[in-house]
């Protein structure tokens, strides 16, 4: 529990990893969660988006969740990125069925 | 970071909770406060007197007053006195080059005399409640520090109710006086309790932020055009341009009427007049956050300002607007009357009592096991000191903070600064403090001065004003009497807690033991 000066580097490097990977990689997640939502939802715009933000910090509580509860800090990242890139490509379409 | 989930879920919250543990007590804290933050005003100005509340004097009263001083403004903004705030306050933003913001000014009047009250500058509970999301730091960077804060705590709280699974097995288990077990008792009992209140305030914190710290879906969706955003959802934010052609502004109590009547009987709050003395002027009426739980972002009747033209009412609201809006409103606690506002300032301390206990388990299980050597590792020395000055350090001063109220001279320049300077002055005091006092020796001063400072208030308050709590419960001022009553308990139970230290230092032996450290120290 305690990270004693006994702790080796690696274990570090992997709760730096871990910490960067729930913050960052999780908003990156939450952010393309919510921009997801707010251009498929079948509701008016502004209410669309407005639930996008009000549940943007659900999926970023889950993603930091996973984050610590996996088993390695590499899965930490994988688990953040994968559904991130689904999410960007879901936003990808639905960004390009409003332009045209 | 251990194998299986409920051992990963306890690290997550342990130093989640320790690493803002001490930031976020201090919001707690303060925005506890913030529920009483008209009260603390009244203490801190008591120059300003209660009247009868008269909405149509009041605004009468106010747009004379506005007609006078600032008539080529830009945007009055007139907030109108309830029965919490006794205060008729006047704001106006200087007309500058298009593009530009002008400055706020802004005078609180005497709604039965129209002049300005010569109230001593102070900027009484408003500052407890700009400290709680601002953190007396630069725009916006206080506000994106503290909204972080909320979502660590949001994810402090969830790994805690993982982490606790027998939560409702153990919330009937409190063993006082053993240790560090009753802490943990004690801190599971309060985190439990009140368990609804601090999701609510911790989510509903980041949804008052959630078009600034989450811009992603405005922007998609919008085509980074976030203006369109808050004009469709806030209709008040879209007035039409001035005209340049001078124009008569009507009576606004004749606008404040027709108002009333859209909202069936529902109060305004707030009045808002854009370019006073163009022909285009326009004056929006906002409801008053008291009318109804959830709070509505929209809700605002628009008007011409020189034909009395209605121009907009705002529409019901949709799903995801009451959602918002009812978090809104929920933390803000507008509309809470008397006992409601105590359930939520109880409830604030509560959370508050919830992550100093966490901060103080955190701390003790560490100590337990340094206990036989005499050396205190460096990191768990820090934690102490932290959380020394984050918590009775922090009581200090807010206790300095309404001493400076009373005791700076009214005519001192930069008064209201000077204020928090006192705040924060004393905060750092507290921590130096901290510093070179041993540990318990240091948390039983510091009580004990706290306690001291807060049971002198109604004494401190009786010397230098005339509404000592003789004439305040007299008169039936319960703001007045309440904060003075309130400061004494605090002191009360602060003196308790200096006690109860004192009391526990003296038959271990064990807590001679730092000093042969000190001697090591000086030695060095």
């Amino acid at each position: 529990m305690k990270s004693k000066p006994s702790l080796p580097l690696a274990y570090r490097f992997a709760v730096t990893s871990r910490v960067l990977a729930a913050v960052i990689g999780g908003y990156l997640m939450a952010s393309l969660a919510s921009i997801c939502l707010a251009l498929w939802l079948p509701t008016s715009r502004a209410d669309a988006v407005i639930t996008g933000m009000l549940s943007s910090f659900v999926f970023y509580l889950l993603a930091m969740l996973w984050c610590f509860a996996c088993r390695t800090a590499w899965r930490a990242w994988l688990g953040v990125m994968l559904p991130s890139a689904a999410f960007a490509t879901l936003a990808g379409v639905g960004f390009w069925m409003t332009r045209t | 970071m251990k194998e299986g989930f409920r051992q990963a879920m306890a690290w997550l919250h342990t130093w989640a909770g320790l690493v803002f543990g001490w930031l976020l007590f201090a919001i707690f804290l303060t925005g506890t406060l913030s529920y009483f933050k008209d009260e603390i005003s009244h203490w801190m100005q008591p120059e300003v007197q209660a009247h009868a509340v008269d909405d149509a004097r009041s605004l009468g009263v106010a747009q004379n007053y506005l007609q006078h001083v600032a008539p080529d403004a830009a945007r009055w903004i007139i907030t109108l006195p309830n029965s919490r705030d006794p205060g008729l306050l006047v704001m106006w933003q200087d007309k500058l080059d298009p593009g530009k913001r002008g400055n706020f000014n802004q005078k609180t009047l005497d709604p039965t005399n129209a002049q300005a009250v010569e109230a001593r500058d102070s900027m009484g509970g408003e500052f407890f409640y700009r400290f709680h999301f601002q953190l007396q730091m630069p725009h916006p960077w206080g506000r994106w520090l503290s909204t972080f804060a909320a979502m660590v705590m949001f994810l402090a709280l969830i790994t805690g109710i993982i982490t606790h699974k027998k939560i409702f097995k153990d919330f009937f288990t409190f063993r006082p006086r053993k240790g560090q077990r009753s802490w943990l008792d004690g801190h599971n009992a309060v985190g439990v309790l009140v368990l609804p209140f601090h999701l609510m305030i911790t989510y509903s914190s980041l949804v008052i932020f959630m078009t600034m710290v989450m811009p992603a879906p405005i922007l998609a969706s919008y085509g980074g055009d976030a203006r369109a955003f808050f004009n469709e959802v806030f209709p008040a934010s879209n007035n039409a341009p001035a005209q340049g052609v001078p124009g008569k502004l009507l009576p606004l109590p004749a606008l404040y009427e027709q108002a009333r009547a859209q909202w069936a009987g529902g109060h305004v709050g707030r009045i808002a007049v854009n370019n006073p003395s163009d022909v285009n002027a326009s004056v929006n009426m906002f409801r008053a956050g008291s009318d109804k739980v959830v709070h509505d972002f929209g809700s605002v009747v628009q008007f011409n300002g020189t034909t009395g033209e209605l121009l907009q009412v705002s529409d019901e609201q949709s799903l995801p607007t009451l959602v918002a809006g009812g978090f809104f409103g929920l933390h803000m606690g507008h509309f809470a009357g008397p006992v409601l506002r105590w359930l939520y300032f109880i409830c604030g301390l509560a959370g508050t009592a919830m992550i100093g206990t966490g901060l103080v388990i955190w701390l003790g299980k560490r100590q337990l096991k340094h206990a036989k050597t005499a050396v205190m590792p460096f990191e768990l020395r820090l934690v102490e000191v932290l959380n020394i000055a984050s918590m009775s350090g922090l009581l200090i001063a807010i206790a300095a903070f309404f001493w400076a109220n009373r005791l700076l001279p009214v005519s001192f320049a930069e008064r209201s600064g000077w204020e928090v300077q006192t705040f924060f002055i004393a905060w750092g005091l507290s921590l130096l403090h901290a510093v070179l006092r041993r540990g318990r020796q240091a948390w039983v001063e510091q009580l004990g001065f706290a306690a001291l400072l807060f049971m002198a208030v109604p004494l401190l308050n009786a010397l230098t004003t005339s509404q000592h709590l003789g004439v305040s419960l007299v008169r039936g001022d319960w703001a007045m009497a309440g904060f003075d009553l309130t400061c004494l308990a605090s002191g009360a139970f602060l003196a308790w807690a200096a006690w109860k230290m004192q009391r526990r230092t003296v038959p271990q032996p064990k807590a001679q033991r730092p000093r042969p450290l000190h001697l090591k120290q000086e030695a060095n």
